[in-house]
């Protein structure tokens, strides 16, 4: 039972972190990124260059995942994002256009870094092992790397005076507006923010699972259910989902695993039962 | 004025002018022969290496033969041009693919992939007149009435056995694990395997363990498979990008016992993404090691590595389908436009095989199928070692 709760804590934390950046977005936005896991794959291809390619160090890699996502995201806010809401008076245009740059992530990041799963060396090696309990130590760092960087990202929302103004913009944007916060500026952050923590988990996870071109998708989805359970928009309804869904997969696989593979079914029929009971999620509504 | 209406009607029209220009200044290739053969397959999402490793492999093949200055069939000579189309791993586009093919007087054409799409587009090649080199299992695509279908790979109901003997017999494996990604293929090649390895008197201790195709880590669906302490864990057809990714969380669990699958793999893959932890995986090839390749085949690995920037270990096998259209049409000229012709001359074929230091290119089939539906590829049974495949063991089918 050790292990099943350990790979669930495990599962959840990386969970937790691919969650965070889409439900930012959404929160500041209200746009549903559906290139979030695309972003996450460009992030993993970039630390693949620099540490597995040219065998830079990891952590140089990982910054360079950061930046590049940043830039990325805050090009796309500025110059896709931005003028579609301004001029379009329907709301499932932003979704169109994310599904669009999606589609187009994926054959860009194909045509570049082709077809073929990607990995790079360990960035620790070893395993610990106890009479309950065997943990890569690859594994039990970045667990640990994400947890912190959760923890960061929440004092960072909660006490910096940026976070300030982007939670101001996700409770009331025009509210937000009319106090004096620069709202294209801040969107355009917040945008650039939630690409970079896609683009560093994407760097952070490559170690552990490689990278191909073709995850993006799967990955958007999977996050998609996160924050669906935690609550649109809600930080900590996405922390919340990510971790539910980890260990709801790593308890699922260990005792339903005789009937075949019921586990996503049983987790998409719990979900469906907890939407229908509660529409909004566990958190339900933005933070403030 | 300029108007932006004037300017798109100009741009439009000069792009006309522009191909019909072209189309007039092309005189001399308008007047050789081509040869269409296509392509339906995956080359994109998860699973774009199966397709990609098929296409790229046609793609070099035909600019290798039409540098050599075409290919003579009959009395014409022809240059080869591969058509493609991307199925997505979906039925419904490739079933598109495949009428498109048509549309266009294909009639040969490489994949599908996967079970579901060859099972899909068999109704489309059997009326429009096609015949279609799946890689792809069902054993009713190959047996009769199906007759237009040609598997262009070894199966696992054929390797199988083979391969679980040989373990039993030379490395003392009584109890058997399996493990399969919750899709088609897989599902019925983990089907295959448990029936194969239970016919040998195995104990098969897990068989209802599956996994979503899109699982990024491994270790909550293997860790109550390794507590049943297996020696021979199989992983029922895994992709090349899930294989490294299975293997290294069987061993980071403890996992000692041997590891094997059906499916072709890519070494430089299994490298990345688990190193040594992959020495001693088991898996089947084509041309696949340098014992036994000849030098047509290092010399496609280095054409191929050359355009590409990487070769991919699965053309091994991929890189036959082309060879047998094109030879299959030099021995009967008449089938270049009439299947019916092919068909019949797949009963007699026969040619050097061109990859490997002695073999023969032929049409096999008839124990798994009744009839001649199969291309006769190598079954060279490799193990992965230090970054590369060695050979365990060459088997052949009839």
């Amino acid at each position: 039972m050790e292990q099943v709760i350990a790979n669930g804590l495990y599962l959840g934390a990386q969970y937790a972190l691919i969650a965070l950046g889409l439900t930012l977005i959404f929160a500041l936005m209200n746009v549903l990124n559906f290139a979030h896991g695309q972003m996450y794959v460009l992030g993993g291809f970039v630390t693949y260059t620099i540490y597995g390619q040219l065998g830079l160090p990891f952590v140089l890699a990982l910054a360079c995942s950061a930046l590049t996502l940043a830039i990325v995201g805050a090009l796309v806010e500025k110059f896709l994002f931005r003028p579609v809401i301004k001029r379009s008076a329907r709301e499932e245009s932003t979704m169109l256009l994310a599904a669009a740059i999606a589609f187009l992530m994926d054959a860009i990041i194909l045509i570049l870094f082709g077809e073929k799963q990607r990995g790079v060396p360990k960035i620790i090696n070893g395993v610990f092992v106890s009479d309950s309990l065997v943990m890569p130590y690859d594994r039990i760092l970045v667990g640990v790397i994400a947890i912190a960087m959760i923890a960061s990202f929440m004092a960072y929302m909660q006490y910096s005076r940026t976070g300030r103004a982007m939670r101001a913009l996700a409770q009331d944007r025009v509210a937000a507006q009319l106090m004096g916060v620069n709202v294209d500026r801040y969107s355009m952050i917040g945008f650039a923010l939630g690409a970079l923590l896609a683009g560093v988990v994407g760097g952070l996870l490559v170690t552990i699972t490689g990278v191909n071109s073709g995850i993006g998708g799967p990955i958007s989805i999977k996050a998609f259910l996160m924050v669906m359970i935690g609550g649109a928009g809600v930080v900590g309804g996405a922390i919340a989902g990510g971790f539910i869904l980890g260990m709801m997969e790593s308890v699922g696989l260990n005792v339903l695993r005789e009937f075949g593979d019921v586990t996503y079914l049983v987790i998409f029929v719990l979900l469906m039962v907890f939407l229908s009971l509660r529409p909004n999620g566990l958190m339900g509504k933005p933070w403030g | 004025m300029t108007t932006r209406r004037s300017v798109l009607m100009g741009t439009a029209l000069a792009a006309v002018s522009g191909l019909a220009l072209s189309a007039g200044l092309a005189p001399a290739t308008a007047a050789e022969k081509e040869l269409n053969i296509g392509f339906v397959g995956v080359t994109s999402g998860p699973a774009a290496a199966w397709g990609t490793s098929n296409v790229r492999s046609m793609q070099v093949r035909a600019d290798w033969l039409n540098e050599l200055g075409g290919v003579k069939i009959g009395d014409d000579t022809y240059k080869i041009n591969i058509v493609t189309f991307d199925d997505q791993k979906d039925p419904k586009r490739a079933i598109a693919g495949m009428e498109k093919m048509a549309q266009e007087g294909i009639h040969y054409v490489v994949g599908p992939n996967v079970d579901d799409g060859a099972a899909a587009v068999r109704p489309v090649a059997e009326s429009k007149g096609i015949i279609y080199f799946p890689y792809a299992f069902p054993k009713e695509l190959y047996t009769k009435p199906a007759s237009n279908a040609v598997l262009g790979m070894i199966a696992n109901y054929q390797s199988a056995p083979a391969i679980y003997k040989y373990l039993k017999e030379n490395k003392g494996v009584k109890k058997v694990a399996f493990i399969a990604a919750n899709e088609s293929d897989p599902l019925s090649q983990r089907d295959g395997g448990v029936a194969a390895a239970k016919a040998l008197g195995l104990e098969v201790v897990a068989q209802n363990d599956t996994y979503p195709n899109d699982t990024r880590d491994f270790t909550p669906v293997l860790t109550p498979i390794i507590r049943l302490k297996p020696d021979l864990l199989v992983l029922s057809g895994v992709s090349p990008g899930n294989a490294p990714l299975l293997i290294r969380a069987a061993r980071e669990l403890g996992y000692t016992g041997l590891i094997s699958t059906e499916t072709a793999h890519d070494a430089a893959v299994l490298k990345e993404g688990a190193g040594e932890l992959a020495d001693g995986f088991i898996s089947v090839g084509g041309a696949s090691t340098p014992a036994i390749r000849s030098k047509t085949m290092d010399e496609f690995i280095a054409r191929y590595t050359k355009k590409f920037g990487e070769y991919n270990d699965e053309s091994n096998t991929k890189v036959y389908a082309l060879d047998y259209i094109i030879e299959t049409l030099k021995a009967n000229p008449k089938a270049i436009n009439d299947v019916a012709e092919f068909k019949k001359t797949v009963d007699t074929f026969g040619a050097p095989n061109p990859y490997v230091k002695e073999g023969t290119l032929k049409y096999v089939g008839t124990t798994s199928f009744g009839q001649k539906r199969q291309l006769s590829v190598p079954m060279v049974v490799t193990q992965y070692k230090d970054g590369a495949f060695e050979t365990l063991f060459v088997g052949e089918v009839d």
